[in-house]
């Protein structure tokens, strides 16, 4: 963990954001710790407090106007996966941002502009998008990739990714930890379409063809394929 | 191209539809010359198996000649005679790696749809449901072969197909099926269902050292089949009490291993097959264990269950005090073809093996209608139905 000793000071701020750590570190359901604060939030504690985020227990003002106007909770989702190779290579495939498309099906075009910030493009219902910028906000190398999207989201996302050598010979669990605060108005059914009706089955099925991709170099598809339907 | 469509139950229609193509690098587009009515397509024509939807391509025991192969496929080229695995392999998860090819992680699109259902995602099968892919099956002309630069068998030009086609499923179904029973020489295996995967489920169990081989069916000529190829003797469970039957071929010990080769549309006789049918009818259950239940009771104490016929979802009153008690060993899943299909090829090439005994009738693509109506309803003698597109 990069946690500091800096950032231990005694208060139950503290010990809350040590023990997400752990939490995220050691591979346990993350939501749990996750259920009273955003994923954001603790990300950007975990990161070191280096960059201007909501705190972990500091509320976004967006999430604020949506509770004061009774608009839904933000959205979060896990999901974990193993596939046969080793952790590095999944990592780097992961690390360029530029080749998440080829398995997300909702994400139009990801441009990376630098070490830090990425800038992605979704396509929403009736031929729209939705774009935002992102920062990575903390990387371990061939293990963790966290990033959430700066201030002016079209969706304020956050999330990680963890690679863990699996037990025996099977290869890496790839864990996926996700969270979008959707906006609100007209925008919003739009939107929660966008990430699914079941937003768990979307990032289910991404992170199978991820694995897919990894593992038999292609994802499986039956799209174009013959059949007597009218 | 001309395709086998399902339409609703006991109803399917010979249609024109598109040639399939290549969609991913590692598929291959094979020109099909024989493709079989398995007896688990009879649990789809009959409106049994979820996610079927209406004009699906069905059928998944096929071979054929390579008429087309994506870039990815290096080890198979334009006019190659092949027999392919009726189970969809990626051959690069863990799973297949492990020659368990039928536990696939990756060839099911559909996976999510699985996973809520049975927990866990299992490999594709050609024309098998959404629920396992979705993929178009193989009673057609043309079909796309995925991953076919594993596990798919090239095969001799001077060889009937007759000899090779059920390299496909039947054979590896019932070789795996006797392989599950650990067979020890000496050991009884009695065989439920005498359909073709019931015969080679006989035959290789002899291969691996069995003494004797009891068949248990309620057609005279599918027994007498099991009789004359297979050197099975024979219970005719609509004229006798097939458990007491087997005790008594048996020295009242049961026999030492059990294999299951019908699966969810089984038969009984009284009022348990009625309970069955009727909660089947109303979707209680969406499975008839009667064999199962059978198997459980008639069993040698310590004995093993090996389960080849196809179950979908639920089945209702289990025996499972019996199976508990008496230390019984279930063995049970789909078949991994890749894993048998070289070893069945060269038993057939050394004339060790002849399948083609099964075969009671070929019919042009056109008249599958028919071949599924006699097969379901067993006229006309019918055992195995091979159509010729
Ligand atoms: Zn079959
Ligand atoms: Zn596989």
């Amino acid at each position: 963990m990069t946690l500091t000793s800096g950032d231990k000071q005694g208060n139950s701020q503290a010990s809350e954001t040590e023990r997400w750590a752990s939490l995220i570190g050691g591979g346990a359901m993350v939501l749990l710790g996750l259920r009273q604060a955003s994923l954001r939030g603790v990300l950007t504690a975990l990161a070191g407090g280096g960059l201007i985020y909501q705190g972990a227990t500091k509320k976004s003002t967006i999430q604020q106007a949506q509770d004061a106007i009774g608009i839904n909770k933000p959205i979060k989702v896990e999901k974990t996966v193993t596939i046969n190779k080793p952790a590095d290579e999944l990592y780097r495939y992961w690390h360029n941002f530029e080749n998440l498309p080829t398995f997300m099906k909702h994400l139009k075009s990801v441009k990376v502009y630098d070490q830090k910030r990425s800038h992605w493009i979704a396509n929403a219902p009736l031929g729209n998008n939705v774009e935002w910028d992102a920062d990575i906000l903390e990387d371990r190398e061939n293990e963790f990739i966290s990033w959430v999207s700066v201030e002016g989201a079209d969706v304020e996302n956050s999330g990680f990714v963890r690679f863990q050598k699996a037990p025996g010979d099977r290869g890496t669990e790839v864990k996926v930890v996700l969270e979008y605060n959707l906006p609100g108005g007209g925008l919003t059914a739009a939107i929660a379409k966008l990430f699914g009706e079941e937003p768990e089955q979307q990032i289910g099925d991404e992170l199978r063809r991820f694995k897919m991709l990894m593992e038999a170099g292609e994802i499986a598809t039956t799209q174009g394929q013959p059949s007597g339907r009218r | 191209m001309k395709a086998v469509c399902w339409h609703s139950a006991n109803e399917v229609r010979v249609e024109s539809v598109p040639d399939p193509t290549i969609l991913n690098p590692r598929d291959a587009i094979i020109k099909i010359t024989s493709t079989a009515i398995c007896g688990s397509d009879l649990h789809i024509y009959g409106g049994y198996i979820p996610t079927v939807q209406q004009g699906d391509i069905i059928g998944h025991e096929f071979m054929g000649e390579v008429v087309e192969v994506g870039r990815g496929v290096d080890n198979l080229k334009i006019g190659d005679r092949v027999v392919v695995p009726s189970t969809i392999g990626c051959g690069k998860c863990n799973y297949c790696q492990r020659d368990m090819w039928s536990l696939c992680d990756n060839s099911n699109p559909n996976s999510y749809l699985e996973e809520k259902l049975y927990g866990n995602v299992t490999s594709a099968i050609y024309g098998y449901s959404h629920l396992l892919g979705g993929y178009a099956g193989a009673q057609a002309e043309y079909i796309r072969v995925p991953f076919a630069d594993v596990g798919v068998v090239k095969v001799p030009a001077d060889i009937p197909d007759e000899k090779l086609l059920f390299i496909s499923d039947a054979i590896p179904t019932g070789y795996m099926g006797a392989e599950m029973c650990d067979i020890q020489p000496g050991d009884t295996v009695a065989v439920w269902g005498c359909g073709a995967v019931g015969q080679f489920a006989m035959i290789s169990a002899y291969m691996m050292g069995a003494e004797k081989v009891i068949a248990i069916d309620r057609f005279p000529e599918r027994l007498e089949m099991a009789r004359k190829y297979a050197k099975a003797e024979v219970i005719n469970y609509e004229e006798v009490n097939a458990g007491e039957a087997l005790k008594e071929m048996t020295g009242g010990r049961g026999p030492d291993a059990c294999i299951d080769a019908v699966g969810l549309e089984a038969h009984g006789v009284g009022i348990e097959d009625f309970y069955d049918q009727t909660k089947q009818k109303l979707r209680l259950e969406t499975d008839r264990p009667h064999v199962l239940r059978e198997m459980m009771v008639a069993c040698r104490k310590g004995g093993t269950l090996s389960i080849m016929g196809v179950y979908g979802g639920f089945v209702d009153k289990i025996p499972l005090g019996a199976a508990f008690n008496k230390g019984l060993t279930f063995r049970m899943g789909q078949m991994h073809g890749q894993k048998y299909m070289n070893l069945l090829l060269q038993l057939i090439l050394e004339g060790k093996l002849d399948p083609s005994f099964v075969v009671t009738h070929q019919l042009p693509l056109e008249q599958a209608p028919h071949g599924y109506q006699i097969f379901q309803q067993k006229q006309d003698n019918c055992v195995k139905v091979v159509l010729k597109p």
